[in-house]
């Protein structure tokens, strides 16, 4: 299981990269009481009878891993959703794509502690799967509210690259900026742990 | 830090690139692949690629690619790392953690030595010291 919010915020939009997409959208929103996640893609879809059984942790496509017989990501967030307070939905239609909602309860003691955000965004900026990728992130607290938005395209346009050490790590220093900058409108971080 | 533009990170590309011409890079190319998969996530792969970033930053290490892949099938040592780097063996590394990190940047890149206790595959056994020869 994982230990971190962000660790499935990664998982799942993963996923989306391997779905044949050319576009992934990543859509965090925080508030006083709520982290919403809204992870959309264009990729391949799946029809409704996969969709009903890919929350069941032992149905994989087998496309992957053909020897295996278990597909943890999914199931591993609708889990610690259930098991805290928070939301899930997922919507999907063959050939035009997937999108995946889920709300965590900052206030539930079983939340799991939401990790670190830029670096998360670091690692699927970085991911060689990602074609297009756009990260949309907001606050918007009763200490205030800031939002930042980029794009992979725009990013790599800038950097060159995204395997080299030097290019990371401007990358992960622009990502950082970026969200210490929102962490003044922070409320109910206690649980957070980086 | 102040939350930066895209017009300053351009600019601090343009810089870096200058600095790292001026430098001459010996030795050919090496990569760190790191497993990012459900197996990875879960056991901390993503602290990993931040350890390996900020050590071989703070080393002055650039002529080395950081790139993940999925599940390498070793989903029970994870975090797992392949090394690939000229006059070494491709080395795939277990149970790697920020430490471990560290020292594979030390042992493996720079001193030409493996971090034998987390060898889990490649190179043959007569070849890496069995329990780091303890």
């Amino acid at each position: 299981m994982h230990r971190y919010i962000c660790d499935f915020i990664l998982d799942i939009t993963q996923n989306s990269f391997e779905a044949k997409s050319t576009q992934v959208e990543l859509f965090l929103f925080e508030d006083d009481r709520y982290l919403k996640v809204i992870i959309k893609d264009n990729g391949k879809g799946m029809s409704s009878d996969v969709l009903e059984k890919v929350l069941d942790p032992y149905y994989t496509d087998g496309l992957k891993h053909k020897n295996r017989k278990v597909g943890l990501g999914l199931p591993f967030l609708v889990q610690s959703v259930r098991e805290s307070g928070g939301s899930f939905d997922i919507n999907s239609k063959p050939n035009e794509g997937t999108q995946v909602y889920c709300s965590f309860d900052l206030c539930n003691v079983d939340t799991p502690p939401i990790g670190d955000i830029s670096s998360t965004f670091l690692t699927l900026f970085s991911d060689p799967n990602a074609n297009e990728l756009i990260i949309r992130r907001e606050i918007n607290t009763s200490k205030g509210s800031s939002h930042y938005e980029f794009s992979k395209s725009e990013l790599l346009e800038i950097l060159g690259d995204f395997s080299t050490v030097s290019s990371l790590c401007l990358l992960r220093d622009f990502l950082q900026s970026q969200e210490e900058d929102l962490q003044q409108y922070y409320v109910n971080r206690t649980l957070i742990f980086k | 830090m102040a939350k930066m533009t895209l017009e300053e990170l351009r600019n601090l590309r343009a810089s870096k690139q200058k600095s790292l011409q001026k430098r001459s890079i010996e030795g050919k190319e090496g990569q760190i692949i790191i497993g990012m998969g459900t197996c990875g996530i879960a056991a901390g792969a993503k602290t990993v690629l931040d350890a390996f970033l900020s050590e071989l930053d703070a080393k002055g290490i650039t002529n080395i690619s950081v790139t993940q892949t999925g599940c390498m099938g070793l989903c029970h040592v994870e975090p797992t790392v392949e090394v690939v780097v000229p006059n070494m063996p491709d080395v795939i590394y277990g149970n790697v953690d920020a430490k471990v990190a560290k020292q594979i940047v030390q042992d493996h890149l720079i001193d030409h030595k493996l971090v034998s206790d987390h060898v889990f595959d490649r190179p043959a056994a007569d070849i890496y010291v069995k329990d780091g020869d303890k």
